[in-house]
């Protein structure tokens, strides 16, 4: 293996939870991948997992609380009794049983506004993700499997992209623009976060191609793009999930963000947009508590739940980790 | 060694030109004429004044110039230290601007981020495999990296300053002073201070901690660390092992997250008003002042930069096989 091998460090970076930052599993780089050389029949280890999925407290508990959230993004808009933009004529509200989240200064519903803006938050996290994970996995597939000069631009590229202040080329780039939507937003965050993606399956590329399994299918005649993606990405599929689930609560968190400076969407109502509007009509001075606590409280509770979730997998995946 | 060094600095020059080009590219490359929306505040032109005037800003803004010149044009000014002019700050000089905000920005982000590392991979490493500990750490460990920056901005500043009157929630310093090194002055600096630099502390502490616990559980289940247990080391050196291992990976992370870090500060400086770039870049949007905003772009990459190479010299120092082979190649 070349020098560059060493710059990977051992285990994934672990960034802390900076505004918005990515955090990535503890599945090891250089160890063996998760699930590899279990061969012993697929059927067995699937029931393996979920033997030992079901009976995982974190998981269970962080699945159920995210299934919780997604209903309620999807029928809490349904069920709201005004729409989130709409003047109910009764400003300020108390939370009370008319307005179950009360009402902003204006007399919009809170509660069909935080619904809507869950919505949102998991239509940005997903597009994000999936937009990161498809840039990621196809530049981080090409240069673990090339290596070479290949490689060492790819990866010059994702060092550099890291080090661009996203948050500050969205404001330039939002400035310009003057309606962003929720899909620029996602796609955005895509184009900015693909780095994490790229270095985890570089890393797990790298280790995994000189594997006796890997030149077999080479020997064979092969064609590379075939044995990446029957051979090479099935072994690291749960590694890779670990990080895409934790690359959408992070999407989420960074598109609250965007939006809580303005440069998000301008056409929907976001949870970042909702805190915004409560800092700038003195909700925190007039003691409208009940205008951004929730907006704020149900994002935590989303990503929350994602990372317990994520890390109960860990623990399904990679026997190691398990409790003791 | 000097391989590594080498390829460092290469994607630290690359990586200021991208910015740069970017930073440049953006205004260019977006819809819209920046002279006709000038001059489109402007109201009654007949045709003849209006090409009068586009040409005068068009020559006052370089804009008349092939873009290949432009470019170059750009190039210079950075290295001339001629950044443009605000339009905002009616006519003072973007530098002089940045350099007031940055004492601001520095005071607030670099005590934040080292005190929120250190601790928290302290409290990781701490918790790691120690059941009490851990049942407290982890969980308020991932309730801390799930909340969303600007919630925190705003319910922290809310609970200390607006119902328990604790903390000033809002600017640099009392609005009533004139800023000299006396007393009065700085104990209103360090009072307004506290709010925002505790609110970043507490949102990057979580995922130290957590990145620390399960680093060192992984290294506590090594083959190095069966092996010391089985010559029958001490829990405690094992552990120190185990931590020194560890905390590799967390700086290297620390590098990774520096743009995110320097990046999510706007929205600190934003949501407190307190006066650094941040601030000032917020400004520069709400009034376009995009002379202004192209500069704290550049200003923010070099920082990011500056902060990765710092963190590389750590590296190397910390690291023993770097330093050793760095030893080595010198002797």
């Amino acid at each position: 293996m070349s020098e560059s091998v060493s710059e990977v460090p051992k285990a994934p970076d672990t960034p802390g939870a900076v505004p918005g930052a990515v955090a990535t599993p503890v599945a090891p780089v250089a160890g063996a991948p998760v699930g590899l050389g279990a061969g012993g029949g697929r059927v067995r280890r699937q029931s393996d997992f979920l033997y030992y999925g079901l009976r995982n407290k974190k998981l269970v508990f962080g699945l159920t609380l995210e299934l919780l959230l997604l209903l309620l993004a999807i029928i809490g808009p349904i069920i709201a009794k005004y729409p989130d933009q709409a003047y109910t004529g009764f400003p300020t509200q108390h939370p009370g049983s008319k307005f179950w989240f009360g009402t902003t200064d204006a007399g919009q519903d809170v509660f069909a506004q935080v619904v809507n803006g869950l919505r949102d938050s998991y239509l940005v996290g997903l597009i994000g993700a999936m937009s990161a994970a498809i840039i990621g996995m196809a530049l981080g597939f090409i240069a673990g499997w090339r290596g070479g000069i290949l490689d060492e631009v790819l990866q010059m590229l994702t060092n550099i992209i890291v080090m661009m202040p996203a948050l500050v080329l969205i404001i330039v780039i939002g400035s310009y623009l003057s309606h962003p939507n929720l899909l620029f937003e996602g796609v955005f965050i895509g184009l900015t976060t693909w780095p994490w993606v790229a270095r985890a399956v570089r890393a797990q590329t790298f280790t995994l191609r000189s594997r006796e399994f890997v030149d077999l299918a080479k020997l064979s005649g092969k064609r590379p793009v075939s044995i990446i993606v029957k051979e090479i990405a099935p072994n690291m599929a749960s590694y890779l999930f670990l990080v895409v689930v934790l690359l959408f609560g992070s999407s989420m968190l960074l598109a609250a963000s965007y939006d809580f400076l303005g440069v998000g969407p301008t056409n929907s109502v976001s949870l970042g947009w909702i805190m915004q509007q409560a800092s700038n009509e003195a909700a925190l001075q007039l003691h409208y508590w009940w205008w951004f606590i929730p907006p704020g409280a149900l994002l935590t509770a989303m990503v929350a739940a994602l990372l317990v979730a994520n890390v109960g997998l860990d623990e399904v995946f990679n026997p190691k980790l398990r409790e003791q | 060694m000097r391989r590594y060094l080498t390829r460092k600095i290469i994607t630290y020059v690359l990586a200021f030109f991208v910015g740069v080009t970017i930073d440049w590219g953006i205004p260019h490359l977006m819809p819209g004429d920046p002279i006709q929306n000038l001059l489109g505040r402007f109201a009654g032109l007949n045709s003849a004044s209006y090409a009068a005037l586009y040409h005068q800003f068009a020559q006052a803004f370089g804009l008349n110039v092939p873009l290949w010149e432009q470019y170059l044009n750009y190039w210079k000014g950075i290295f001339t230290g001629n950044w443009g002019i605000s339009i905002w700050a009616t006519g003072a000089k973007v530098t002089t601007l940045v350099f007031q905000a940055m004492p601001y920005t520095l005071a607030l982000l670099v005590p934040a981020v080292v005190l929120s590392y250190v601790l928290g991979n302290r409290l990781g490493a701490a918790a790691a495999r120690r059941k009490w500990l851990d049942n407290t750490v982890l969980p308020a460990g991932y309730v801390f990296q799930a909340i969303p920056y600007p919630w925190l901005a705003l319910v922290v500043p809310y609970l200390l300053g607006d119902v328990w009157h604790v903390f000033p929630t809002a600017y640099g310093y009392g609005q009533g002073l004139i800023p000299t090194w006396d007393w009065t002055f700085i104990s209103s600096l360090l009072d307004h201070w506290f709010l925002p630099f505790l609110t970043v502390f507490l949102v990057s502490l979580g995922g130290w901690s957590i990145g620390m616990r399960n680093l060192v559980i992984y290294e506590l289940e090594n083959d190095s660390s069966r092996y010391m247990r089985a010559l029958g080391a001490n829990e405690r050196v094992v552990r120190r092992y185990a931590y020194r291992n560890a905390s590799l990976p967390q700086l290297s992370g620390l590098a990774l997250a520096l743009g995110v870090i320097i990046g999510g500060n706007i929205v600190t400086e934003v949501a407190f008003a307190y006066p650094g770039l941040g601030h000032l870049i917020f400004e520069a949007i709400t009034n376009e002042d995009y002379f202004l905003l192209q500069g704290i772009f550049i200003f923010i990459v070099v920082g990011v930069l500056i902060a990765n190479f710092v963190i590389d010299l750590v590296y190397i120092s910390v690291d023993p096989r770097t330093r050793l082979s760095m030893q080595g190649s010198t002797t």
